[in-house]
């Protein structure tokens, strides 16, 4: 899986699932508009700045996604237009629901790339190499490579259209 | 090879028998607990995955808590999924509206028991381990393969250990040693770990502490927070009528990533300050900051105890005019032994607002939130900004100690001094 597009950039660590979707709009599931307030108590600007960059990557601090055990959270990213996202650590509850939901996400411990990366950054993501490329930087940082059956759940879309495409194969 | 209490619980529901740290395996699940998530999320995807029965309706317990009595009318239809899902797939153990907080109510309720492997909606599913188990929280979709098959794929926890030695100070509670831990871990310092704890002499943490202090270990990280098994805990589970039980102890030489020990004669009362639970600051350095809203209560401190403690620093006197004190006691049960000893008149009578079992504005969701820059110190596990309403209001975490002491003086106290 190869994943390309350009970074926003949020250097924050713990960025909690209050923030990527607060509570006040859990009574709705769906995704659009959850999408529509994505980020909103981080960033509430986050939309126009995404679209400002064309940026389609999410870089993040450390225990990204902590808190709460919401689905909404990587529904919200992913609905928002968010292709991937990389950041050094994920709180456990977030990674799980992240590739439940289709959301590819990549663990990335070299902090070169964190001081690298910036808003609007090219960035070429390889997930069978390990390694995430910034074009804009000409540099090159490893990241935790993805077994290829998780790519495949988040190539189909998250885990639900994964176990229907099984049971259509007989598998 | 000794083990932790983690991993012997994880051997035992492995579908292949072993289970190793840092392994991943399939594991048979004893309990899956859910609630209003059952009738916002995992109904529609349940639906979605042409699901056509549940694994065994006898091991799935739900409860509506969130939101009760339904705040909205869309949280009225998401009440309304819920009673179709529980009726359609004939879930056998359906608390419904009237039992609680989940987190406080499903334990009270008889469903939890030493050694079992349970999972459930909500992070702070966590709280369980008090009794001695495994549970941890998941999502929607990993709730909905658990309903389809009863396993689910889990990675076996890497385990430390802390040792609780000595006996709290007066006035010092569980939550204050969530809050010291909470300030030593940091909010991913646990991060897919197991914590186990050891309480030495059996009287210096009571059950209810220890599901305070298992709750807010999902504020660390920690995929699960497990305590050994002693006589307080066999006391608690014969007063709740849970028997046929067998509990597990860890190996003697069972191998932890680290040990440690929290003396705790040296916890006094804390605060957790905006923006973060591990933002952890001794109650008497923020004494003197005006309030607008006390709230007591959630499945981290509505339990009796918490209730009873909150009685005796309030006795006699007053909630102080210009606060809001909102006290949500956090179960039936809790709600009816409050009654039953007094404890709603005397809130009452001093000023404050009794509200029936829900978790209220916890999570921003009804009955109390906050305008723009307004103090709440609460009860609570998360204090992250716009958690309980205005993104600009600032809420303080503390024991029901600190918070009563604080509704009755209208600023930030330490209960010590109160």
């Amino acid at each position: 899986m190869i994943i390309e597009g350009k970074a926003i950039v949020y250097d924050r660590d713990n960025i909690n699932t209050d923030e990527i979707i607060p509570a006040r709009y859990l009574s709705t599931s769906d995704p659009d508009q959850l999408a529509i307030h994505c980020m909103e108590d981080l960033d509430k600007d986050f939309l126009e700045n995404k679209k400002a960059l064309a940026a389609d990557i999410l870089v993040t601090g450390s225990n990204m996604g902590c808190g709460s055990s919401r689905e909404h959270a990587p529904i919200a990213i992913k609905h928002a237009g968010i292709k991937a996202v990389v950041a050094p650590s994920y709180a456990r509850i977030f990674f799980r629901n992240a590739i439940n939901t289709g959301l590819a996400i990549f663990e990335c411990k070299d902090p070169g790339f964190f001081e690298c990366v910036k808003n609007g950054h090219a960035l070429r993501l390889d997930a069978d190499g390990g390694f995430i490329e910034d074009a804009s930087a000409g540099r090159r940082f490893e990241i935790q490579k993805m077994p290829p059956f998780l790519q495949e759940i988040i190539g189909i879309g998250g885990l639900v259209p994964f176990a229907r495409a099984l049971s259509k194969r007989g598998e | 090879m000794p083990r932790t209490i983690v991993e012997k619980i994880f051997e035992r529901h492995a579908a292949k028998g072993t289970a190793v740290p840092g392994e991943i395996v399939e594991c048979n699940v004893d309990l899956l607990m859910m609630h209003e998530m059952l009738g916002d999320q995992i109904a529609r995807v349940a639906r979605e995955a042409g699901l056509k029965k549940v694994w065994d309706p006898s091991k799935i317990v739900t409860i509506l808590d969130h939101w009760v009595p339904a705040s909205t009318e869309r949280v009225a239809m998401i009440h309304q999924e819920y009673r179709r899902f529980v009726k359609q797939y004939g879930i056998k153990n359906d608390l419904g509206m009237t039992a609680g907080v989940c987190h406080v109510a499903v334990p009270e309720s008889g469903f939890v028991k030493p050694g079992m492997f349970i999972v459930g909606s909500d992070s702070h599913t966590t709280t369980y381990g008090a009794l001695n188990c495994f549970s941890t929280g998941i999502g929607a979709t990993d709730a909905t393969i658990v309903l389809a098959k009863g396993t689910n794929w889990f990675r076996v926890p890497e385990s430390i250990h802390i040792e609780l030695e000595g006996k709290l100070p007066a006035f010092s509670t569980g939550k204050d040693v969530a809050l010291h831990l909470l300030g030593k871990f940091g909010t991913d310092g646990l991060n897919y770990k197991a914590m186990e704890v050891g309480v030495k002499e059996t009287t210096s943490a009571s059950v209810s502490a220890r599901f305070t202090i298992g709750n807010m270990g999902v504020e660390m990280g920690a995929k699960c927070v497990i305590f050994e098994p002693d006589n307080e805990l066999d006391a608690w589970l014969a007063d709740h009528g849970v028997a046929g039980y067998k509990t597990v102890p860890p190996d003697p030489g069972a191998a932890y990533e680290s040990k440690e020990a929290v003396d705790l004669t040296v916890v006094e009362p804390l605060i957790a300050a905006p923006p973060s639970p591990s933002n952890v600051k001794p109650a008497s350095e923020l004494a003197g900051k005006e309030v607008d809203q006390v709230f007591i209560g959630t499945c981290t401190n509505g339990r009796l105890e918490d209730l009873q403690l909150a009685a005796k620093i309030l006795k006699g006197k007053k909630i102080h005019k210009q606060v809001r004190c909102i006290i949500i006691p956090a179960s039936r049960q809790a709600y009816e032994g409050a009654l039953e000893e007094g404890l709603i008149g005397q809130f009452v009578k001093a000023g404050a607002i009794v509200e029936y079992p829900t978790c209220g504005p916890c999570m921003g969701g009804h009955m109390g939130l906050l305008g723009p820059g307004e103090v709440c110190v609460s009860t609570s596990n998360r204090n992250f900004p716009g958690r309980m309403g205005a993104i600009d209001a600032e809420i303080y975490l503390a024991s029901p100690a600190t918070a009563m002491a604080t509704a009755i003086h209208g600023r930030i106290t330490d209960p010590r001094g109160a």
